[in-house]
């Protein structure tokens, strides 16, 4: 329970960042969705085997984590703690790929190593991105990108709400947790039965909760629209970034650039 | 039981997104026109409700660990499966982007496994036959249970198939069947029981919830109808769709499927850039004789260059699938290093601006 409080804490620390105020910040959140996007696609849609191809593609995140003047050791925290269940998996495929993919000289390394690697690199990769959107956009934000680009406007208000109250509830879960494992002894009283009644209270209390914020919302004339720090403009700035990005995503998934470099290099002829 | 991106193909993730998406499109139509305005806070609220019940535990007797709720079924039979389906999808996607639970692409999936299976297939079809109309304790207590486990072996198999048909992961079918399927009915039982006590206490505290979201049944069977038809559309188009793309322009993520690359296409082309820089690599090269004897590009070699596509097949065949060698592995360092330098003098300029 300490580690979900924990991850509470650092889902707040990562919500301030967005409130930064660098360039990055500033641009439409349309542009930062749609690039992360097609950042994730770029990388996925790379076969098992591939490895080195995706190497360049720790450029995006690099960029964003300097330009958004956001703590790199924070979010490599984060990536870390998700790494373990993606190895979870990538783990069993040296088992059941044992066939010799790369030579190094006498040693030969068996496909599942080469394809274990890749999915550790795709989920560094994807979960960044994410995490980064989050970290210089903002939820709220990222909901209103959505509902412009089309995603219906009972679902991104359902977002806003979640998220609005996510906090205070998590916080009257945790003490709810902490008062009844306080007052229990040696296990006892932490049974299903009293636990029953402590999570149908919370739901009960949540309930009338959604009463009050609709009466609240009526007196106040609510219409269904929560309104943005910024306003919304799609401009020259967002369309550079989204062509820019994207187009260095297409040319590095079409071409693999460590192996025209590496040859370079070694001189190796193909 | 959240998939993640990294074992997921742009395939199987776009058709699920897709079919998703026009769940979500369905069911914020439906919510918007029975609205019912109270259910706008009320979804909200109870979708942040699931977060706070997962920070609650109860001992599991004789095993020493505990478990908690995880809350789809519940918001199902408290919400009903249209405005329950957009609650369970708006916390994933908060799941998602904040705790990196599963990634952007694996929504799609997730929110399939997670939400439409458990409402709008274990709710109506098992929960609401076995729970009956009427709300006497006991039999929402078993139904709660039926539907808790089914929902999730649904839930473990579509992971199975999901993982399968993108074959990232070369975990044989079978044994991730066995892997997923014990663990996730260890894990619906203890769902079904904490769901069961929520519900059975909700149903003596406050009996006219569950009342309402019992008779708010008579239209659901035509559009639970249509749910699921449109679903299908969805994800058949979709699939259609992509597959028809990626056959033709064979990309890799057909390779475990079909055994055929997208290498040959792609690096066919490389060669073009080859040729321009053949000259300035021997010059360049400061780490000669680094390159290792590979079988497969010693075969390419012989091939006419004329022929790129069947230049690339004849190395995806030959065993050398990376493609790569010592020369990718020393381009990625240098690539990484290049990343890393990037970074880091950008991080000093917009320090001293």
């Amino acid at each position: 329970m300490a580690s979900f409080e924990g991850s509470i804490l650092d889902f707040r620390r990562l919500d301030r960042l967005a409130a930064g105020e660098t360039a990055l910040h500033r641009l439409d959140a349309r542009a930062k969705v749609l690039v992360t996007i097609v950042f994730i696609l770029s990388v996925v849609s790379f076969d098992r085997y591939a490895l080195a191809p995706l190497v360049p593609f720790f450029l995006y995140p690099a960029v964003v984590l300097a330009r958004g003047s956001l703590p790199a050791g924070y979010f490599a925290r984060k990536v870390a703690l998700v790494l373990p269940f993606a190895l979870a998996v990538g783990m069993l495929n040296p088992l059941f790929d044992r066939e010799v993919a790369v030579r190094l000289g006498p040693f030969g390394i068996p496909g599942g190593w080469v394809s274990c690697a890749s999915i550790v690199v795709r989920a560094v990769l994807t979960v960044s991105a994410a995490l980064l959107l989050v970290g210089v956009t903002g939820f709220p934000e990222i909901c209103r990108a959505m509902e412009r680009l089309g995603v219906p406007q009972a679902f991104t208000v359902q977002l806003l709400f979640l998220y609005r109250y996510i906090f205070v509830l998590t916080e009257e879960g945790a003490r709810s947790s902490r008062a009844r494992e306080l007052r229990s002894f040696g296990g006892k009283g932490l049974g299903i039965a009293s636990y029953g009644s402590l999570v149908g209270h919370l739901l009960l209390r949540t309930w009338m909760r959604a009463d009050r914020i609709h009466m609240a919302m009526l007196s106040r004339g609510f219409t269904g629209e929560f309104h943005a720090r910024r306003p919304p403009r799609f401009g020259g700035k967002e369309a550079l970034f989204l062509l820019g990005w994207s187009t260095l995503f297409v040319v590095l998934r079409l071409h693999n650039i460590p192996q025209l470099l590496g040859s370079l290099v070694t001189g190796g002829v193909r | 039981m959240h998939m993640a991106d990294a074992l997921l193909s742009p395939a199987v993730g776009g058709t699920l997104w897709a079919a998703s998406a026009g769940t979500i499109a369905h069911c914020s139509a439906k919510v918007r026109k029975d609205l019912d305005d109270r259910k706008v806070p009320l979804m909200g609220v109870l979708g942040a409700f699931l977060f706070a019940a997962q920070m609650i535990n109860f001992s599991i007797p004789g095993t020493g660990s505990s478990g908690h709720l995880g809350g789809g079924l519940l918001l199902a039979i408290l919400l009903g499966p249209h405005a329950a389906f957009l609650a369970i999808a708006s916390v994933l996607v908060v799941q998602a982007l904040f705790f990196a639970d599963g990634g952007l692409l694996a929504l799609g999936c997730n929110i399939f496994n997670l939400g439409f299976l458990p409402t709008f297939v274990a709710y109506p079809f098992l929960y609401r036959k076995i729970a009956g109309k009427r709300t006497e304790p006991a039999r929402p207590v078993i139904a709660a249970i039926v539907a808790a486990v089914a929902g999730l072996q649904m839930g473990a198999f579509a992971v199975v198939l999901e993982t399968a048909a993108s074959g990232i992961s070369s975990l044989p079918f079978r044994a991730f069947v066995v892997l997923m399927q014990p663990i996730h009915l260890a894990i619906g039982i203890v769902e079904g029981f904490a769901t069961a006590a929520v519900v059975s206490f909700v149903c003596k505290m406050r009996p006219e919830i569950l009342q309402a979201a019992a008779e708010a049944r008579p239209s659901a069977g035509h559009s639970l109808r249509n749910v699921l038809l449109s679903f299908l559309a969805a994800a058949a188009l979709t699939g259609g769709v992509v597959s028809w793309f990626a056959s033709g322009a064979p990309d890799g993520l057909e390779w475990s499927v079909a055994k055929v690359t997208g290498k040959e296409d792609l690096e066919g082309q490389e060669h073009g850039i080859h040729g321009v820089l053949s000259a300035l690599q021997e010059k360049a090269a400061f780490l000669p004789g680094y390159t290792l004897k590979k079988p497969a590009e010693a075969k390419s070699e012989g091939t006419p260059q004329g022929d790129p596509g069947r230049d690339g097949k004849a190395k995806t065949e030959g065993g050398g699938r990376l493609g790569t060698s010592v020369s990718g592995l020393v381009g990625a360092t240098i690539t990484l290093a290049l990343v890393l330098l990037a970074g880091f003098l950008l991080k000093r300029r917009s320090r001293a601006a």
